[in-house]
């Protein structure tokens, strides 16, 4: 079969993409977004249900709703628009046709089979397991089956990725090292061949049980190998969102990365310590000794926070250095006060970044410390922190990269710009407050997974605080401003993919590699700049970002220790 | 060359660091260091540390012991359902069953006394949580955890589930009770 070797370059941002890789990337953006906009649906179900003042589904619905909800924002959104990145991260930026695009198909249509066969699974009726899925509460089979077969799509999208790396390198279409963000891409794609691993290991004898050639899943065998996999699906987010920062401080300001070696080094350091973290959600099990635990828990002493910490640093410090170097040079944060707040994909990267750090970084560290995790785990503050990291960290700054492929990749115009440029801050800001306030209602005890928090009629129930019930209806209000946010970006995207101004440019044509495609230019060797010779102030290239880091340290340090003083009022325990 | 092309040098490795990553990486990994030893150090200097006792069981083997301990301690029922509630000697194993969707029994401790609390779940995994204390704990079914424990203060307590166990997981709720020592 004769190798498909068609490209077309962008006009405006010189971006070639490879025909096949093209129609995938797009066709696997749109199955998230999809998916996000069922999983939306079901969100604001569940928020007007645990808002108790309103209270809307009937138990068995909510758990349903809840289980969906989980599975297709958690898995089925993020998965999908994560091969989009990663077939844009192998054949654009690497200007090299995708590896086996048949391949990649099958890996597609595995991947919608898998998502809707879940999907069915639960809706059903017989299979509101959560996204966990903790045995020896079983599902229907099909549930397992649907995301086996999406598992198995992920990884042949994985192996694409990879098969497509070795043909940019065989075939030279790059010099030197690949670029960054790619190299940040290909860390998510490592973490993801782990994860997807360990989800076959639990998974497959699941499902066996499930249809009795079983006979029986050990509980904490269970938990402690699913986490393996449901942790590490996190840290492919993490380190896919990290790069689609840097992607972004890249495009919106030709941000140039402040060193490669610290930023690349952090992304090694992803690989080599962050899977240890699924032992965050362990840390209340009986049956793991307290060495296991806090080895694990703190990713053999916080190595992989330490690159999180790091990448927090350097991708405003690149987009720092980049705004001086372009005149924004004085005080600490005239580059900041001059960053283009009405551009989305910026807007969207800032809130991400920020949000990620201060409420999803932060409040991870505490739910990972052993003894702390004992007045948090299981109870909303969990959820306050995932919403933190893996809404405003990874949902956010997808929809900040949409904002600049559906131009480039989709060759559309963005519809209702007007909204857009507010897309990014009503849905951040509403998921922060979202986070903060279950975060607050967590540490006054609130469960998560609970249709009542009330008790309603039962004698022996709990009654929460007045506090917790405000908490949780602050969390609905500032969940229902999110919804709008996601309501608001879903409109502009589907808008402009479907019925966007088409953008036409003359001589527009998909062209034979070797004919139209030009050759990549050798890079010079050039003398590294030393920035902060003429930019920033005392040898500090970026002393605005470094105040930003220190004012995040002090948070950080302070909120710690509120914590363990808090823990020291608790009964004691041995 | 910015992060979505290859790095200008190819040599890339050798720039020296930026003044500014120098420094916060080197701040940020003594901050890691700080918290990686404070879990070692609450293990020794701390109070409230979750054990690491645990045994295999099963929930016959769990049940019996349960049900031993209340036809010895049992001193009322309470609810419609009569559950028993049981005044152990302070100092001594006491247990709680975890199952759909009950705790079972109620206990009654006393102030200021150490107990070692054995639970288990006769079924699926249940969420040992400690109201208002807010101490959670993981219950499995076939594991027997051994967590030694100390009520600070007189009242009475609540035990909820909060670990999702089905369609009636939200009605799983019980109380504890602290009593001053007689």
């Amino acid at each position: 079969m004769a190798v498909n070797r068609m490209f077309r370059i962008c006009p405006s941002t010189g971006l070639s993409y490879h025909e096949p890789a093209e129609k995938l990337i797009r066709w696997n953006a749109v199955a998230g977004v999809v998916s996000l906009l069922v999983g939306g649906i079901l969100a604001l179900l569940i928020i007007l249900t645990r808002w108790q003042a309103v209270h809307l589904l009937p138990p068995d619905w909510f758990y349903l709703v809840l289980t969906v909800h989980g599975l297709d924002m958690l898995v089925f959104w993020i998965i999908f628009f994560e091969i989009a990145v990663l077939y844009f991260c192998a054949s654009t930026l690497l200007r090299c046709r995708l590896a086996a695009p048949r391949w990649a198909w099958t890996a597609f249509v595995l991947m919608v089979a898998g998502a809707l066969i879940n999907n069915y699974s639960v809706f059903r009726g017989d299979s509101s397991v959560m996204f966990t899925s903790y045995a020896p509460m079983g599902a229907h089979p099909t549930f397992y089956l649907g995301l086996i077969l999406f598992a198995v799509g992920a990884l042949i999208g994985c192996f694409v990725f990879f098969g497509t790396l070795v043909l940019a390198k065989n075939e030279k279409t790059y010099r030197g090292s690949v670029p960054l963000v790619t190299f940040g891409a290909v860390t998510a794609a490592i973490i993801a061949v782990f994860t997807i691993a360990s989800g076959a290991i639990i998974l497959i004898p699941t499902f066996l049980w499930s249809v009795g050639l079983v006979d029986h899943i050990d509980s904490l065998m269970y938990r402690t190998v699913w986490w393996a996999f449901g942790h590490s699906a996190q840290q492919v987010n993490v380190a896919a969102h990290v790069s689609v920062w840097y992607a972004i401080a890249a495009i919106v300001f030709n941000a140039k990365p402040m060193s490669e070696k610290v930023s690349r080094t952090a992304f090694l350091l992803y690989i080599l310590f962050l899977q240890l973290a699924s032992a965050h959600h362990l840390l209340a099990d009986p049956g793991l000794t307290s060495n296991w635990k806090i080895f694990n828990t703190s990713y053999a002493m916080y190595l992989a926070v330490l690159a999180s910490m790091v990448h927090g640093l350097t991708v405003p410090g690149s987009i720092e250095v980049a705004q001086r170097e372009k005149g924004f040079n004085n005080g600490l944060f005239e580059w900041l006060r001059r960053a283009p707040w009405g551009n989305p994909c910026f807007s969207a990267l800032f809130i991400s970044l920020i949000g990620f750090g201060f409420l999803g970084g932060i409040s991870g560290v505490m739910m990972g410390t052993e003894q702390l995790n004992l007045i948090i785990h299981n109870t909303i503050y969990v959820p306050g922190h995932f919403h933190a990291t893996v809404v405003i960290g990874t949902t956010l700054a997808f929809m900040g990269l949409t904002y600049f492929l559906i131009p480039t990749l989709f060759r559309r115009e963005l519809m209702f710009p007007g909204l857009a440029k507010w897309q990014p801050y009503v849905f951040g800001l509403g998921m922060c407050g979202f986070s903060l306030f279950m975060m607050g209602a967590g540490t006054l005890g609130v469960p998560r997974r609970h249709w009542d928090m009330s008790f309603a009629g039962n004698p022996l129930g709990y009654e929460f605080p007045g506090m917790a019930y405000l908490m949780m209806a602050l969390m609905a209000i500032c969940g229902l401003a999110a919804i709008v946010g996601g309501a608001m970006y879903l409109l502009i995207t589907v808008g402009s993919v479907f019925l966007g101004k088409k953008i036409e440019t003359p001589g527009f044509a998909y062209v034979r590699a070797k004919d139209g495609v030009a050759p990549t230019t050798r890079p010079v060797e050039v003398a590294f700049e030393t920035h902060g010779t003429n930019i920033g102030t005392a040898g500090f290239a970026a002393p605005g970002t470094f105040v930003l880091a220190m004012v995040f340290l002090v948070a950080f340090v302070l909120y710690y220790f509120v914590n363990w003083k808090y823990l020291s009022t608790v009964w004691p325990l041995s | 060359m910015s992060a979505i092309q290859s790095p200008a040098n190819r040599v890339w490795w050798k720039q020296p660091l930026d003044r500014v990553e120098g420094s916060w990486i080197a701040i940020a990994f003594v901050w890691c260091l700080v918290m990686f030893f404070m879990m070692p150090y609450w293990h020794v200097y701390g109070k409230q540390n979750l054990s690491n006792e645990a045994y295999r069981t099963t929930p016959e083997m769990f049940s019996g012991k349960t049900q031993a301990m209340v036809d010895k301690y049992k001193v009322r029922e309470e609810t419609d359902l009569k559950i028993p509630v049981v005044h152990p000697p302070a100092g001594s194993d006491v247990y709680l069953i975890a199952r759909l969707w009950q705790w079972w029994p109620m206990l009654e401790l006393e102030e200021g006394k150490t107990y070692r609390l054995h639970l288990s779940s006769m079924d699926w995994l249940h969420g040992f949580s400690l109201q208002p204390e807010n101490i959670n704990i993981e219950v499995h079914p076939n594991y027997e955890h051994v967590v030694t424990l100390t009520p600070t203060r007189a009242g009475t307590y609540s035990i909820i589930c909060n670990e999702y166990c089905g369609i009636n997981h939200h009605t799983m709720a019980s109380r504890l009770y602290v009593v001053k020592p007689k």
